[in-house]
């Protein structure tokens, strides 16, 4: 048996990385500095916390959610066996798990005491019943429109809807309990564990909620989330907070304290969330007093913010950016051209004029606070004259190439895609490539690229958890259009991390993957940029995560609004 | 009077079919789907085309438009692709915030165009007449999201009289009754939740009646212009009536008809105005639903909101119609 073992996350930049690029950012989770103020009990009583943000939820059950904005709120009211802290794996509902060494059977022991907020306790019991539901889905309940998470972690359900189009075969087996134990079987093991147990998707509501749902429906893909996920009342979990309120005309969601919490209890007793969809008008709304923060802040206000009185604290990476080279487009499926072009782009200029504070130049797929982060892959460090000489000795010093950007969006990785690829255009150009500009909306931007239309195109990827096939397996695993190349050493490095249950070894052999990955090169990563987080001077605000997985019960007010 | 209405009705019915069509062929011809809005970057090829097919992107489009019919004439627009919802449920949530805002915007352009307008061709060529041309020629000009932008730095942020966002304080505690606030609150005796939303209404009321209110003041004084030069008005000024008489009876009556007309085109366009607006002072009404539908290609959303602005729209405008027989006794001998 192996024991899971929790660690305090490193403050010090432990991922390691490009000494020029690295040293000066901590990646994982920056550590606040200063004292930490007195909170105004008065305040924190009877004024709510009013955050802004960009999209309303969807789902008030967890499982029926992929989106970060109902994460937000739902990881306030439910918990997971295992929890984030950075992107660290640590103790959730479970103070300690244990894995056989296939990585077969994962044996999660609970904590004592804990209760949902129906009043029901938590035990092993409790958690296989969450689990047995979730397998056990039928029709449109299997829609990855629906439980995208589960089925992407799990493979598919114990009975897959020919229907819902799902192929793959579930690997979970079931779920015993023994009183405050609960273990998972599984047909196989992957690198998604232990770090999926850490997703929002996965988290725990009371037995008492599943009775009340079983007959909740969901005939189609395209059927209405049922009436229970929309209004509170019906769920419960053991979170920090309890559903109170979802006005839906107001977009407003309101939670108020659990005071038989199992944890730190939350010093401020409501907690509000507003949707305001307009970025600029959030930053107003902060500047006016009408909410106390708000997320996705834009990188060019986070000075004017700081420099106003207001707190910007930087979140850890946990993104990548990339330059994707699809080798379907001669002649980009010789390697020395894409060297070349590595070579061509100044990405620290990029990292130091267009991201936010916290951003870093990414030498690889995967950000450092990963496991397997390698620092000996190749990194093709700005040369523009080699890039010069590199693509006349490969016989394309005039070459003439598309290069695609997405017009109507920003991304947390990405949060101006037309300044980027402007800067990325004029690198190329002055090592003498002809860059034809093809912009296109972002709706349409993921099935262009996907089809491999595009031979240059940026894009990325914010991880859901730890662990490094959550970026390289999703990209590389098997030959595709998006990158077209076919190089069965990738392949295999990924397939062969993925499925090595000793950690030890596993880490070495994502370390191959990203060498491999990179010796390929089959685009070139650019960055990984936190997006910011805005919080009004009287409040003390939470441990901002690289994951957006703020837990909102840190936070105060220090003096009254 | 009724053989008309029912005209009026049967020409919308043909007039909904029409735009149901256009609106179906238009969608369809967009390129991309909104599966890729529904799942992230790095689903599968596989968990897209599973999408698509249990959505029923992949079935032939007169297969899909036959079914949007049928769901049109049930009166069920189906699900919001992006929140999952009924979309009946979702207007119908946030129609009233909507119409809050656009009464608002609209007694806010008719009381003051109207009035302005009348007084610009009364005083024709003075600096009042030219002073409100010029407003309204800028009233048409500015951006709505330039003007919110500016109001907000001005009342909000500068002078602290006004809130940004919203349409009460977060976390208000007030009893809906209309979905009206302010009318919930004068209802309920609420008048502390009615003030707040009054508070919260001005800003966003004021960026959209930008537009119609410069429309107003220019119709209204042209259309005065027109009829105080007719031979009925100079008659009856010479008939030594009183002016007031003169104003209300044979000039205002007359100069209302256009004036008339151009409100309940208006008030439709004022629902599309408000998509902006709405986004602008997240104010949760139908605009910001809109907004995010359009944005991730929830083509049900979009269809039944679309639907619903068109039947409302025609309404308003058969209203029009039907009350000019009251505006003008002409009409009604016609028919």
């Amino acid at each position: 048996m192996a024991l899971g073992l929790f660690t305090a996350c490193g403050s010090d930049g432990d991922g390691g990385g490009d000494a020029d690029t690295a040293e000066d950012f901590d990646f994982s989770c920056p550590e606040r500095s200063g004292e930490v103020p007195e909170a105004d009990a008065a305040a924190n009583e009877s004024q709510p916390f009013v955050f802004g943000t960009p999209g309303d939820p969807t789902s008030l059950d967890p499982i029926l959610a992929s989106d970060g904005e109902t994460f937000r709120v739902n990881r306030q009211v439910f918990d997971t066996l295992l929890d984030a802290d950075c992107t660290d794996t640590v103790p959730g509902l479970a103070e300690s798990y244990e894995q056989n060494e296939a990585g077969t059977e994962w044996t999660f022991h609970l904590r004592e005491g804990v209760t949902f907020h129906d009043g029901q306790p938590l035990d092993g019991a409790a958690v296989c019943k969450n689990f047995e539901r979730w397998a056990n889905f039928k029709g449109g309940y299997q829609s990855p429109n629906f439980t995208y998470y589960y089925s992407s972690v799990f493979g598919g359900f114990a009975e897959n809807d020919p229907a819902m189009g799902i192929e793959t075969e579930s690997i979970y087996k079931g779920c015993t309990a023994d009183g405050l134990d609960a273990t998972i079987s599984l047909s196989k093991y992957t690198s998604s564990f232990p770090g999926a147990f850490t997703l929002e998707s996965l988290s725990i509501i009371s037995p008492a909620s599943i009775d009340a749902v079983a007959d909740a429906a969901i005939p189609t893909a395209d059927s209405p989330l049922p009436e229970y996920t929309q209004t509170v009342g019906t769920l419960a979990g053991t979170g920090p907070y309890m559903l109170e309120n979802w006005d839906h005309s107001s977009q407003e969601v309101v939670l108020t304290r659990f005071d038989d919490y199992f944890g730190e209890k939350a010093k401020v007793k409501t907690i509000i969330f507003k949707t305001i969809s307009d970025e600029t008008a959030r930053r107003q709304a902060l500047e006016a007093g009408d909410i106390h923060g708000y997320d996705l802040a834009a990188p060019a206000d986070a000075q004017a913010l700081i420099e106003a009185g207001y707190q910007v604290p930087v979140r850890g990476v946990f993104n990548l950016l990339y330059l994707a080279y699809t080798q379907s487009h001669s002649p980009l499926e010789d390697h020395a051209v894409r060297e070349a072009l590595s070579y061509a782009i100044d990405r620290e200029r990029i990292v130091n004029s267009v991201l936010p504070a916290g951003g870093m130049v990414a030498t690889q797929f995967i950000p450092p606070s990963l496991e397997g982060y390698s620092e000996d892959v190749a990194t093709y460090d700005y040369d523009a004259e080699k890039a010069k000489q590199m693509l006349a000795d490969a016989g394309a010093e005039d070459l003439t190439i598309t290069f695609c950007y997405p017009t109507d969006v920003t991304r947390p990785y990405m949060p101006a895609p037309k300044d980027i690829f402007d800067m990325i255009s004029s690198d190329l150009q002055n090592a003498g490539v002809t860059v034809e500009a093809k912009p296109i909306t972002w709706v349409d931007y993921i099935p262009t690229t996907r089809s491999g239309e595009c031979p240059l195109y940026l894009l990325g990827w914010t991880g859901d958890f730890a662990d490094p096939y959550n970026f390289l397996g999703t990209w590389f695993a098997t030959e595709s259009t998006e990158w077209g190349f076919d190089n069965q050493e990738v392949f295999d490095a990924i397939a062969a991390a993925n499925t090595e249950p000793d950690e030890a070894k596993r880490v070495e052999l994502w370390k191959a993957a990203n060498d491999a990955v990179m010796e390929e090169l089959p685009g070139l990563p650019i960055s990984s940029s936190p997006p910011s987080i805005a919080f009004a001077a009287n409040v003390y605000p939470p441990d901002v995560s690289p994951l957006t997985r703020e837990d909102f019960s840190q936070v105060y007010f220090t003096t009254a609004s | 009077m009724l053989r008309y209405t029912v005209k009026r009705l049967l020409q919308l019915s043909v007039a909904l079919l029409g735009l149901s069509l256009l609106l179906f062929a238009w969608f369809k011809a967009l390129p991309g789907g909104p599966e890729n809005r529904l799942l992230p970057e790095n689903a599968t090829d596989s968990q897209r085309e599973a999408l698509r097919a249990a959505l029923g992107l992949d079935e032939p489009v007169w297969t899909q438009y036959g079914e949007f019919l049928g769901r049109i004439v049930r009166l069920d627009f189906g699900s919001s692709l992006s929140s999952g919802r009924p979309i009946a449920t979702e207007l119908a949530e946030r129609l009233p915030a909507t119409v809050e805002l656009s009464l608002a915007a609209m007694l806010i352009a008719v009381g003051l165009g109207i009035p302005l307008g009348y007084l610009a061709a009364k005083r024709r060529g003075t600096w009042l007449d030219f002073g409100t041309v010029s407003g309204s020629l800028l009233g048409t000009c500015i951006p709505i999201f330039f003007l919110a932008a500016m109001l907000k730095v001005v009342f909000a942020q500068e002078l602290g009289w006004l809130p940004t966002t919203f349409r009460l304080t977060a976390g208000a505690d007030f009893t809906d009754v209309t979905g009206l606030r302010v009318l919930d609150g004068i209802i309920t005796g609420e008048f502390d939740i009615a003030w707040d939303a009054v508070k919260h209404l001005i800003l966003p009321a004021i960026a959209l009646s930008s537009i119609p209110l410069a429309v107003i003041v220019r119709i209204t004084r042209a259309s005065v212009l027109d009829v105080v030069g007719e031979d009925y008005v100079r008659t009856a000024d010479a008939k030594g009536l009183k002016p007031s008489t003169v104003r209300g009876r044979h000039v205002m009556r007359n100069a209302m008809l256009p004036i008339a007309t151009i409100i309940g085109l208006l008030l439709g366009s004022l629902f599309a105005g408000a998509v902006l607006t709405e986004s602008v002072f997240a104010f949760g009404g139908i605009g910001s639903f809109v907004y995010q539908a359009t944005t991730e290609r929830d083509y049900p959303a979009l269809m039944g909101f679309i639907l619903v602005i068109a039947v409302f729209y025609v309404v308003i405008n058969l209203l029009v119609d039907l009350s000019y027989g009251l505006l003008d006794p002409r009409v009604r001998v016609r028919k």
